[in-house]
């Protein structure tokens, strides 16, 4: 790219608090979508004459409709428990990428209209009118926020800053400001039914061209169907898993599994997409539209069973929210979770002895497994607390010989962000994504140096794409991440038991 | 922020992607490959074409594995994988070679 270069932080062998940069961080801005893009979703092309009176009359309706917003709001005693905890924070030491300063942001205008000291007495409780500059500090830093809840788990009161940023990007959108990333793939998603804007024919043509490659490796016919009436599983993934790689090596993971075990399956072109940045821009009503198309392609389709790929957020979108969004799903299997994990799919079939594997065949790996962010902290797998942490390691554990674990405190719920979820992962905010990425690859390389870590195993296609990209900005090699089912297909045991 | 090419101008995106897929012709694609620093090889329009008949048959880039293979059996199976392509075209052969190509820019989680 033409643009300045970016450098890496420099990786130290423990954690710092990075001295502060005031306003480092500031000019970084994602670049704002097009009065096109905005109106596809609904939203003012442009920002609106009234903005201020709009975004006031916002923030009152959705203080009115989550009472969770109106909590985190009033709830801060300014500990500073949070303040070193953000990844965006740690990477760039801009002290807005606190927290607590980014919570302040929409804070300091809450208090001013909605609370009746910051109405009569502002300046005594660090109330503030949303001024153009106050907006601008919106726009640059809740789009640095990858709404990844971190900083929640340090909270004394547990204040949810994804919920702020969720919140504030709502109200920004509701006044004509928001991304191009998240917006123009939200509208790819209406029209075409994935985040690629992956027509049916190019699937078809693509998830071919897979089998062939199954074929030539394994000399067997395992198949990726497509639109299967009829099928028992209606598997619903990332459209990165279609595409990229390493995604790829995932997909192919599960038609091995599915395969291996005997259970029919298909994918849908119509619901062709796991991920739900609906959720990322805090807007319910695109949320729903957007899982919507997961609901009518189950009841066309006829599955029984609705299983998720290796996607963080969708699998928060479908643990915690498919229910209230796009349920009942009493249509549905009983006797298997709804929704299910692939993970506990496979998970439950090695319990079963129902698969087995061939662990050899990653010995060329020592693994270590990195949490995603709405996995550790937004969902769980498996009906018992942990499990979403327990399950993908029991899995890796069973299909490589070699494992080993990042530090405690950037694992499980205490899991650093790759740096580049929540609608972060766009080549406008690369210098955000790889200072932020710099916790977890300071974690990565203390057990790259003691225990020759060279595979880091995660269960989101953010995670896959972003480490991808920033791996070789601190001199790793970027195949060093992949997939918790890439390690599975290729260890599992095929064909005639 | 247009581009100049042979005296006429042609209009980008903000991320330097041709905003008109039609206009693109092999000069464009050269001064859309000068803008990455990417010299262009007999091998580097080999994927640049490919692309282009990707996306006329199916209106979308192909995913990098079909792309691979593509590579493998035109140029031969030591250069269909993934590391030669990023050797062409080192920030991405989505991103970039999508670019000099004159096509959208692949989005999503990739």
């Amino acid at each position: 790219m033409a643009a300045a270069p970016i450098t890496a932080p420099p990786i130290k062998p423990y954690p710092v608090i990075p001295i502060l940069e005031a306003g480092a961080m500031a000019g970084t801005k994602s670049f704002p979508a097009n009065a096109q893009i905005q109106e596809a979703l609904g939203f003012p092309g442009e920002l609106v004459e009234d903005w201020h009176d709009k975004a006031i009359d916002k923030m009152g309706e959705l203080l009115g409709k989550y009472r969770s917003l109106k909590v985190y709001l009033d709830a801060c005693v300014h500990c500073g428990a949070c303040t070193d905890k953000c990844h965006y924070f740690l990477g760039t030491g801009d002290p807005k990428n606190m927290p607590v300063a980014r919570q302040d942001l929409l804070r300091k205008v809450y208090r001013r209209h909605f609370t009746w000291s910051g109405k009569l007495f502002p300046k005594l409780v660090g109330a503030e009118d949303l001024t153009k500059d106050v907006l601008d500090d919106w726009y640059s830093y809740f789009n640095q926020c990858s709404e990844c809840r971190r900083c929640s788990v340090f909270c004394p009161y547990g204040i949810d800053t994804a919920e702020i940023t969720m919140a504030a990007r709502e109200i920004m959108d509701s006044i004509g400001l928001g991304t191009k990333y998240t917006n123009e793939i939200i509208g790819k998603v209406h029209k075409v039914g994935n985040n690629l804007g992956l027509p049916g024919p190019a699937l078809e043509d693509t998830l071919s061209s897979l089998e062939e490659d199954l074929k030539e490796e394994t000399g067997l016919d395992i198949r990726i169907p497509l639109n299967e009436k009829g099928a028992e599983v209606l598997l619903i993934t990332p459209s990165a898993d279609f595409f990229a790689e390493p995604h790829v090596y995932s997909l192919m993971g599960y038609a091995k599994v599915f395969h291996a075990a005997g259970i029919p399956w298909t994918l849908s072109t119509y619901a062709s997409e796991a991920a739900n940045f609906g959720m990322f821009i805090g807007n319910y009503g695109q949320m729903q539209k957007i899982a919507t198309r997961v609901r009518e392609a189950v009841l066309d389709l006829g599955a029984k069973r609705l299983v998720v790929g290796e996607c963080g957020h969708a699998w928060r979108a479908a643990y915690s929210f498919w229910n209230t969004l796009i349920g009942p799903f009493d249509f549905l299997d009983p006797n298997y979770p709804v929704p299910q994990h692939i993970c506990e799919l496979t998970y439950d079939l090695i319990q079963r002895g129902a698969i087995a594997f061939d662990k050899s065949a990653n010995d060329k790996y020592v693994v270590t497994f990195h949490d995603s962010c709405n996995v550790a902290r937004g969902s769980r797998m498996g009906g018992m607390p942990g499990g979403q942490f327990e399950i993908p390691r029991a899995i890796v554990r069973a299909v490589a010989n070699k494992f080993v674990e990042m530090y405690p405190d950037s694992i499980r719920e205490k899991t650093f962000c790759c740096g580049g979820g929540g609608g972060i992962l766009t080549d406008d905010l690369m210098e955000v994504r790889v200072k932020g990425a710099l916790p977890r690859m300071e974690a990565l390389q203390a057990v790259v140096d003691s225990d020759g870590v060279n595979f880091m195993a995660t269960i989101c296609a953010i995670c896959k794409a972003q480490f991808s990209k920033v791996l070789p900005y601190y001199k790793f090699n970027m195949s060093m991440v992949g997939g918790v089912h890439q390690l599975v297909g290729n260890a599992i045991r095929l064909g005639p038991k | 922020m247009p581009i100049e090419v042979n005296g006429k101008s042609y209009e980008t995106d903000e991320e330097g992607y041709l905003v008109n897929l039609a206009e693109w012709d092999e000069d464009i694609g050269k001064a859309l490959a000068e803008g990455e620093n990417i010299e262009m090889t007999p091998q580097h329009w080999e994927v640049v074409n490919f692309l282009r008949d990707y996306y006329n048959e199916f209106q979308i880039a192909p995913a990098v594995r079909v792309l691979t293979k593509s590579i493998g059996k035109k140029l031969g199976p030591e250069k269909g994988n993934s590391q030669y392509l990023y050797e062409l075209f080192p920030y991405g052969p989505a991103k970039q070679a999508c670019k000099i190509a004159g096509l959208p820019k692949p989005t999503g989680c990739i």
